[in-house]
């Protein structure tokens, strides 16, 4: 162990928890000369310290700090409180938390992102979430008017056509009756048209949850809305756009094509991870349109309207428009291409050591299944291909790992993902030579991350 | 309308099936698979909510506005957020600006090739007169939408037009005169759907424009950094160190000190989650919330308005704080904090007086 901890070239760790702040900068302004004799001071005043505390958590003790001790790691041989005392009883929170030293993980906004909290956005932490599924408090936020907490017991939905003729029978539903029928739970992705649309023309932000962050991944639970289309007598030949329509102050509208509804995947869903959805994600119910960007995926849903034509809303007229390097505007672009990022190591992070790491990222497509993953160390010159984690569903993230020894050397890592289409994910030059640099929306190129000597890694771009 | 009739018909549909299937299963038609779920919508209630309004005006309700009226409209309840000439950014991205008589002609605006401009404006952008109609009557005013009459709504449509130079200053808008104008909208020939991201068959309909291909080995020259964050910049968003968990395989970077600095000791974050959360939130806050004004206020950042904070800092010592905030609360005012007009609020005498007291007690959350 002795020998490990002087290998040169290894980042010095910090023994957080140990000591404050002020003893970690001692520690190390110290390390190089009397060391030893320092650690043990403070060793001691630590332990008094615990000895003294009647209440809390006893501080952990980092075992590379202690490295000279001889007789073992103190997390070891002197037993924490936790061991030697009891725990506290059941349901002492309803609705239990996380710990609190996971209070870092958080979705934030974007400095300078918006002006307005209530028309914004917040990032999902990628950095520190495993799997596929995002927890429902984590799930990236985006509200055009601010967000409510509707009573359930009020809330109805209304489907109806644009004319008489398109559906026969206008009807309302509670979210009782909704509830009633037969429901299915899918996991989807989820992710804003404008995710990563920052860095279209130059890196802007310093991680990946302010680059990819505007991604989630749930299990919705819902009823498929063909069903409900089904009992309202609408004519299928004439009503080939539906509008959806929310019931909050922005009242969201977008057009939806009818033939994704006829596959049975758009779901009137009211669950997220087995409990209701959250009010900033649509309580109590939102549509879920598998495969289509976010803005689609209307919140606090309160109408539907088969039509024949599509709705020119908002939306889809000044906003979330794609502008090609012709100065036209693409609308109605609603597919989220296949795409990738490497969430492990990513921007803003430093690796501790130089050694073995599990690269690993997410890959999702917007027209079905991930078929491959490959990973590049190399800036983009050599790639190997990732092992997908399972399981591996449609119009879902997907997990992805490899193997890497980081010889502390500067890597620049990336990460490439391919559908079942066979649509290959493009990197920065091959999307700007077609779309230029200012479409804003459906950026979806191969993400660098510079992992520097120091460990500290880097967002970049490369040519 | 007929309720009582077809629920009496479902009994014995339902009777008839348990004699057939004697397993007590019913076995519905396609139209009433779900016998006793959904009802039929009144004529009133889809008028109530159906008020979307297509690019061919299908929707659109009979009305009309001018020019003047709207400017009237536009002065009292929008340069608020967005300007008196719809020019401002303070808030949202400017609605006006960018378009010129060239482009009323041609219908695709010439600016949005100039990569040097540096805004897209909403006229700059919109292609469809109707987005301008339904948006503005469903989601405006931006903390009372819904609230414009249909008259208001062709009004403000016809002001924003006559601000872009699209409408002369007597002009009326109205449903007979729309499609019209509509001809006249600088971007109207601006957009395409010709791409594949429509899921659908209606629409566009061609292959990926862009096609990679899954290249192995030396597929590039030596990587060369085209864009990456400057030092400088390094902690524009936050310290990255309280961003990342405090354990696995990385830590996050110390960016509130120079590259390559050890990552901070977690104890700095953990007291200070454990100090905020030890406070709960002042009964103030609701009200805030409830009567509307952190739309335009925020306790400690400016957002059309200044922070609540910034309010008492600026008053601090003042005798008469309560009774002077108490009084602009109620009548509204510029000219204190810019040219941007607080209207005059209608709330309780009661929460007129809290929200007083709390501000002038320093704005505490």
């Amino acid at each position: 162990m002795g020998a490990y901890h002087e290998r040169p070239g290894r980042l010095q760790r910090a023994p957080e928890n140990f000591i404050d702040p002020a003893g970690v900068r001692r520690v190390f302004a110290e390390a190089r000369s009397g060391r030893r004799d320092f650690l043990r001071g403070v060793l001691a005043s630590i332990g008094a310290a615990a000895a003294s505390s009647a209440a809390g958590d006893p501080p952990a003790v980092d075992a590379s700090a202690t490295a000279d001790a001889p007789a073992g790691d103190p997390n070891i041989l002197r037993l924490p409180e936790h061991s030697k005392s009891l725990g506290r009883p059941v349901a002492s929170e309803g609705y239990g938390k996380p710990s609190k030293y996971e209070a870092n993980v958080q979705r934030r906004q974007s400095p300078g992102l918006t002006q307005t909290r209530q028309a914004s956005v917040s990032f999902a932490p990628l950095q520190s979430l495993f799997g596929i599924v995002t927890p429902s408090g984590l799930h990236f936020e985006r509200h055009h008017q601010g967000w409510w907490d509707v009573d359930p017991s009020g809330h109805r939905l209304m489907i109806n056509g644009s004319d008489a003729s398109i559906v026969r029978t206008p009807k309302v539903f509670t979210m009782d009756e909704l509830m009633r029928l037969p429901s299915v739970s899918r996991f989807h992705f989820i992710e804003c048209g404008a995710n990563t649309g920052m860095e279209w023309g130059n890196v802007a932000v310093p991680t990946c949850q302010y680059t990819h962050g505007m991604l989630s991944c749930s299990e919705f639970t819902g009823v498929p809305l063909n069903e409900i289309l089904d009992t309202c007598g609408v004519d299928f030949k004439r009503g080939r756009f539906l509008l959806a329509e929310g019931a909050d102050g922005s009242s969201m509208t977008r057009t939806i094509p009818m033939e994704l509804v006829e596959t049975g995947e758009v779901l009137l869903a009211y669950g997220q991870n087995g409990e209701m959805l959250r009010p900033e994600n649509g309580y109590p119910l939102r549509l879920v349109v598998p495969g289509v960007q976010g803005v689609s995926w209307v919140k606090y849903l309160r109408r539907i309207e088969v039509g024949d034509q599509p709705y020119g809303t908002k939306d889809e007229t000044v906003h979330y428009v794609d502008l090609m390097p012709d100065g036209i505007h693409r609308q109605y672009t609603s597919t989220q291409e296949c795409k990738s990022v490497i969430t492990t190591p990513s921007g803003g992070q430093i690796l501790l050591d130089k050694g073995f790491y599990d690269i690993n990222g997410l890959a999702w497509s917007g027209r079905g299944k991930v078929r491959r993953v490959d990973v590049s160390a190399d800036g983009g010159r050599n790639w190997r291909t990732a092992r997908l984690e399972t399981p591996v569903l449609p119009k879902c993230l997907t997990r992805f790992h490899l193997d890497w020894i980081w010889d502390g050397e500067p890597a620049i890592v990336q990460s490439r993902a391919i559908d079942e289409t066979g649509y290959v994910q493009p990197n920065y030059s091959q999307l700007r030579a077609v779309r230029g640099t200012r479409s804003i929306y459906h950026n979806n190129a191969i993400q660098s991350w510079l992992v520097q000597e120091s460990g500290e890694v880097k967002n970049v771009q490369v040519s | 309308m007929s309720r009582c009739p077809r629920a009496l018909q479902r009994v014995v549909t339902l009777g008839v099936a348990l004699v057939l299937t004697g397993a007590g299963w019913a076995a519905p038609s396609q139209n009433d698979r779900y016998p006793g779920i959904g009802r039929a919508a009144t004529p009133a209630e889809i008028t109530a909510w159906d008020i979307d309004v297509r690019p061919d005006f299908k929707g659109l309700p009979k009305g009309s506005g001018t020019v003047a009226k709207g400017q009237d409209v536009w002065e009292s309840k929008c340069s608020t957020c967005h300007g008196v000439f719809g020019e401002s950014n303070e808030v949202f991205t400017p609605i006006v600006g960018g378009t010129t008589k060239q482009d009323i002609e041609t219908g695709h605006v010439a600016r949005l090739n100039d990569r040097a401009f540096p805004a897209r404006t909403t006229l700059m952008k919109v292609s469809s007169i109707s987005t301008l109609w339904d948006y503005i009557r469903r989601a405006m005013p931006w903390n009372a939408p819904k609230s414009l009459s249909v008259d208001e709504v062709y009004a403000v449509t016809a002001y924003i037009l006559n601000m872009g130079g699209i409408l002369p200053d007597d002009f009326e808008l109205s449903d007979r005169n729309i499609a019209e104008v509509q001809k006249r909208l600088p971007n109207r020939n601006g957009t395409t759907t010709q791409h594949a991201l429509w899921p659908g068959k209606g629409l566009g309909g061609a292959k990926p424009d862009v096609q990679a291909k899954p290249c192995m080995t030396d597929c590039t020259a030596e990587p060369k950094l085209t864009s990456f964050l400057p030092d400088f910049a390094r902690n524009a968003h936050g310290n990255l160190s309280e961003q990342n968990r405090l354990v696995g395989a990385q830590r996050g970077a110390d960016t509130s000190r120079p590259p390559g600095a050890v990552p901070a000791s977690p104890a700095i974050r953990e007291l200070s989650v454990e100090a905020s959360a030890a406070r709960a939130a002042p009964a103030e806050l609701e009200l805030l919330r409830k009567n509307g004004c952190v739309a335009c206020h925020g306790v400690d950042q400016r957002i059309v308005g200044p922070a609540f904070k910034d309010v008492a800092a600026k008053h601090a010592g003042r005798d008469d704080l309560v009774t002077y905030l108490k009084s602009k609360i109620r009548a509204g005012g510029s000219g204190v904090w810019g040219t941007v007009t607080m209207p005059a609020q209608t709330l309780s005498e009661d929460d007129v007086a809290s929200i007083a007291r709390w501000i002038a007690d320093g704005a505490k959350n």
